[in-house]
């Protein structure tokens, strides 16, 4: 059980990268965006386009200290994250811009992003087929002699690390700066911080950036835990959506606590249900959210 | 014997696109006239078809009790079967709704994909329930004797359209009605209708149930006709995105377009297999068909962004006073 809670806050932490860009989006555009989670299979599958240049290079091989992974893998994080994020641009630009400029409602949105999360999961299934794939071969090593037989990986830590890590950076960034402040207007109440001189749209590209960069990095860091398959991404949607409506829509907090439930509950849950059912879990959560609690733990009405 | 194969092609063609154009009527309720967004297409059809099935279906006996289980097994005839469908999918929209109407719009299409989702990981885990990933086979198919077993499809093309005709003409009087005229007022302004004294919620409520029990009618349909319905079906692609596909080239709340969207749609998905198997290289065989996901997405996109309307387009007018 102590196993399960620990695996269960290793994927907290990646869906908290994942839901920090979701309900930032849903803040500023009020737009729920459905191709989140085939944007984080882009940003995984690019990292595994790189690993397999400086495989056939032959550079970067060694594997990185105590990890399962290479050296290759780390640079790879640089590639996946500027493309996932330019890819979250141009896509603001191309679907969702129109609809700002003509005033047609966000609801319209929702089905693009739809038609745009097929589209991206062509993609990878064209390019790379339905096969599963590892960023690298080999044992993955576990750390030992832990209290109350907890097994954990030394990747674990790595995904804790870098996780965290980043978080704090976009917390910084989205608490303490300038620009942050400016961010968080805009998710507050768009109109209002336009009138007091903030340019929304520079602030949007902003968003979609951080979003794309977060999730690329999700993408990644679910590739290192399990594996990479075309469907990783949409099966990430329904826990990253539930994780949002459960903190409470547009709130930082209220991602990261949400995230870390919806984590430790769907592991958790596989002690009693086939690992199969955490898509399912992830909907039983977001039922129990919009019945006892719609705005969420940290939401307001 | 070569024109007889075009023909019975012809047919089966006709019979997936005329099961899609119910879908796309369905669709039609809930999205063009109420705008309320299902994104769990596949849940209602699959929630239909299986239905139908285990009601249509005696439990095995014998040595076939062995190989498939099923908890339920009727042995109803066919109409009972589609009559089951639709009220068991009706029910499923009601407490979905319940759940989400009273919140805005993203909840319901949020909470449609989880239970699509949900209903397809549950089936293919629960064995006990409907077999499993195997499926249910030997489906019962109605006035099979009537026919050599040849031209079975031309009578079930006749029996699908049947049920298209009547869905149509029923939705084409629901929506030219006062309810209907409720409906496109919520979609236009949820307040204003309010203020008019209309029960939005309730309203909502009824539109969804409506269009889910068309569904679950059109994934009755299909378990006749495939005669074999197993959970891998009803992905998010063939259960549920191409019908918004569908819909939004035909012409978003016009039930004409949603008929005209299914067919063109359908062609397009079917015959682009063709196609593109022609011209993709050895070897790549498997992965083709996944083009058909970009041409499918890249359609909604352009409609939606270039053409809104789509080909038909809603009619400015839908009643005469």
């Amino acid at each position: 059980m102590a196993s399960l809670i620990v695996s269960g806050i290793v994927l907290g932490s990646i869906l908290t990268l994942g839901s920090i860009g979701l309900t930032l989006i849903w803040g500023i555009l009020n737009l729920f965006n459905c191709a989140h989670g085939d944007q984080m299979t882009i940003g995984a599958y690019i990292a595994l386009a790189t690993v397999a240049l400086f495989s056939n290079l032959g550079i970067l091989q060694g594997k990185v200290g105590p990890f399962s992974f290479t050296w290759g893998l780390l640079v790879a994080f640089i590639p996946a994250i500027v493309v996932s994020a330019i890819l979250a641009i141009l896509l603001d630009q191309w679907c969702y811009r129109p609809l700002r400029e003509r005033g047609i409602p966000m609801i319209v949105g929702f089905i693009l992003s739809i038609g745009v999360a097929f589209v991206l999961r062509g993609i990878v299934y064209v390019i790379w087929g339905a096969d599963y794939y590892s960023y690298s071969k080999g044992v993955r090593p576990t750390i030992t002699g832990l209290p109350l037989g907890i097994t954990l990986r030394t990747d674990d830590v790595f995904i804790m690390v870098v996780a965290w890590g980043l978080l704090a950076l976009v917390y910084l960034f989205i608490m303490k700066t300038k620009t942050g402040k400016a961010l968080r207007a805009v998710a507050d109440n768009p109109t209002l911080a336009g009138i007091t001189g903030i340019d929304t749209e520079r602030m949007t590209i902003l968003a979609w950036a951080i979003a794309g960069a977060l999730i690329a990095v999700a993408g990644i860091l679910w590739g290192i835990e399990a594996q990479l398959r075309p469907e990783m991404g949409w099966l990430f949607l329904l826990p990253l959506f539930a994780a949002v409506i459960l903190g409470g829509q547009g709130s930082f907090t209220g991602a990261l606590v949400g995230s870390m439930i919806l984590g430790i509950v769907q592991q958790v849950s596989t002690a009693w249900l086939l690992p199969t059912y955490k898509p399912a879990v992830a909907f039983m959560v977001m039922v129990l959210t919009l019945l006892l609690r719609p705005q969420g733990i940290f939401g307001r009405r | 014997m070569e024109l007889m194969g075009i023909l019975s092609f012809l047919v089966s063609f006709a019979i997936m696109a005329a099961i899609y154009a119910i879908f796309s009527l369905g669709l039609n309720v809930q999205w063009g006239y109420t705008g309320l967004l299902n994104f769990g297409i596949a849940g209602f059809f699959a929630v239909g078809a299986y239905t139908s099935a285990l009601v249509t279906t005696p439990l095995p006996t014998g040595p076939l009790a062995d190989y498939v289980r099923q908890a339920i097994g009727l042995n109803q005839p066919f109409l009972v079967g589609v009559i089951a469908a639709a009220i068991v999918s009706g029910i499923l929209a009601a407490l979905i709704g319940l759940l989400t109407l009273r919140l805005r719009g993203g909840y319901l299409a949020i909470c449609t994909i989880g239970i699509a989702e949900s209903i397809r990981i549950f089936l293919n885990n629960e064995a006990w329930l409907a077999n499993g990933p195997q499926g249910l086979v030997g489906l019962p198919q109605p006035l099979r004797g009537l026919v050599p077993p040849a031209y079975y499809n031309f009578l079930y093309l006749g029996i699908v359209l049947a049920f298209l005709v009547l869905i149509y003409f029923a939705l084409e009087r629901g929506i030219r009605s006062p309810w209907g005229r409720v409906l496109r007022a919520i979609r236009e302004d949820e307040i204003m209708a309010a203020a008019d004294g209309k029960d939005v919620f309730l309203f909502k409520l009824q539109s969804l149930v409506v269009g889910a029990m068309i569904m679950g009618i059109g994934g009755a349909l299909y378990a006749h006709f495939a005669a074999a319905i197993q959970p891998g079906l009803f992905t998010p692609m063939f259960g549920t995105f191409i019908i918004w596909t569908m819909l939004t080239v035909g012409g978003t709340g016009n039930n004409k377009g949603a008929v005209l969207g299914a067919f063109l749609v359908w062609a397009l998905w079917s015959w682009s297999t063709y196609f593109i198997l022609k011209v993709v290289p050895p070897g790549f065989e498997t992965r083709a068909p996944f083009i058909r996901y970009i041409l499918i997405g890249l359609v909604l996109i352009i409609v939606i962004l270039r053409r809104p309307r789509g080909i038909i387009g809603e009619e400015r007018y839908v009643s005469k006073f």
